[in-house]
C-alpha cells in the first residue's frame, strides 16, 4: 500500500514528531511505500540541521535523514510554514538575502501543492498532529 | 505562490475534507489550514471543510483582531465561493456548546450533527485536520 505522512509538530515539543517517524518505519518494515513526507505547521522544524538534543537522546532530526537515505524517501518542508520559522536552504537564503541555510540533508523545501497531490496518489495520507 | 505543481494527476479526483478544530488566532493552525484548503482548489478535487469544536469560532461574524495584531483572515472564508470550494460543515453540537447558531456565521454552511459529521468524515478519501 502507498502512504503519504504529514507531520504537524515540532520535534522534542510534542509525540507527533516522534509517532510519524516510528510508523513510517513501521509501514517500510511491512513492505509498503512511503511516497512522501510533508511537514507543516511547527513540523517543519523537524528539518533543520543545527538542532542539537542531549547526547543521551534520540536525533529526531538526523533519525529522518538517515532513514530517508536508507529508504529513498522524499521528506518535504513546506515553503510558506518554513519562511515564517526561519528554515531555509541554499537557494531560499540567497532568494531572501539571508546569510545562513539550516536544511539537514534528504529533506527539500517545496509548496503546499506537494501535500496535496500526495493525497490523491496514496492509497493512505496519515496526519500526525495535535 | 512560486510551488511548482504537478497537475497531471491522470483525472483522479478524491474527497478531500479539512477539519478545522481550533480558534482563529490562539494558534496558527486555523491560518495555515486554511493556505492548504486554497491550494487543494487547484487540483479540482471535490473539497469538503468541516468546522468543530472551536473551530466554529473560525466562522464567526464580526471579528476584530487590531488588540491582538494579528492578520484578520475571516473574509477568506467568504470568498471560497470564487474557488469553488462550497461545501462547508459546521458541527451543531459545538455550536450549541458556545451559545452559538447559524445566523452568527459569516457563511453559509450546512449544520450537521456529530453522528451526521461522522458518517460524512467516514465517506472521505482524506481527510486533514488542523
Amino acid at each position: 500500500m502507498k502512504f503519504a505522512i504529514m507531520i504537524n509538530e515540532g520535534p522534542y515539543t510534542h509525540q507527533a514528531a516522534d509517532s510519524a517517524y516510528l510508523f513510517a518505519r513501521a509501514v517500510l518494515a511491512k513492505g509498503h511505500e512511503v511516497t512522501r513526507v510533508f511537514f507543516y505547521h511547527d513540523g517543519v522544524n523537524n528539518a533543520t540541521r543545527l538542532t542539537v538534543p542531549p547526547a543521551d537522546d534520540r536525533h529526531i532530526v538526523n533519525r529522518w535523514s538517515e532513514l530517508a537515505k536508507a529508504h529513498d524517501l522524499d521528506l518535504v518542508v513546506c515553503i510558506a510554514a518554513a519562511q515564517r520559522r526561519g528554515l531555509m536552504d541554499e537557494n531560499e537564503a540567497k532568494r531572501q538575502g539571508k546569510d545562513a541555510n539550516n536544511i539537514a540533508p534528504g529533506f527539500r523545501i517545496s509548496g503546499l501543492g506537494q501535500l496535496v497531490e500526495a493525497g490523491i496518489q496514496s492509497d493512505r495520507l496519515v496526519v500526525f498532529g495535535d | 505562490m512560486s510551488e511548482e505543481m504537478d497537475m497531471d494527476e491522470g483525472g483522479t479526483v478524491k474527497k478531500f475534507m479539512f477539519v478545522n478544530r481550533k480558534a482563529p488566532y490562539g494558534t496558527i493552525y486555523a491560518l495555515e489550514g486554511l493556505e492548504v484548503v486554497l491550494i487543494s482548489a487547484a487540483f479540482d478535487q471535490d473539497v469538503s471543510l468541516a468546522f468543530l469544536d472551536d473551530g466554529v469560532y473560525e466562522l464567526v461574524k464580526g471579528q476584530n483582531t487590531k488588540a491582538v495584531e494579528m492578520k484578520n483572515f475571516s473574509s477568506t472564508y467568504r470568498a471560497l465561493e470564487g474557488y469553488d470550494i462550497e461545501k462547508l460543515y459546521v458541527e451543531r453540537e459545538s455550536l450549541e456548546v458556545r451559545g452559538l447558531n447559524e445566523d452568527d456565521l459569516l457563511v453559509d454552511v450546512q449544520v450537521l450533527s456529530a453522528a451526521e459529521m461522522g458518517e460524512m468524515m467516514a465517506a472521505q478519501d482524506v481527510v486533514i485536520s488542523f
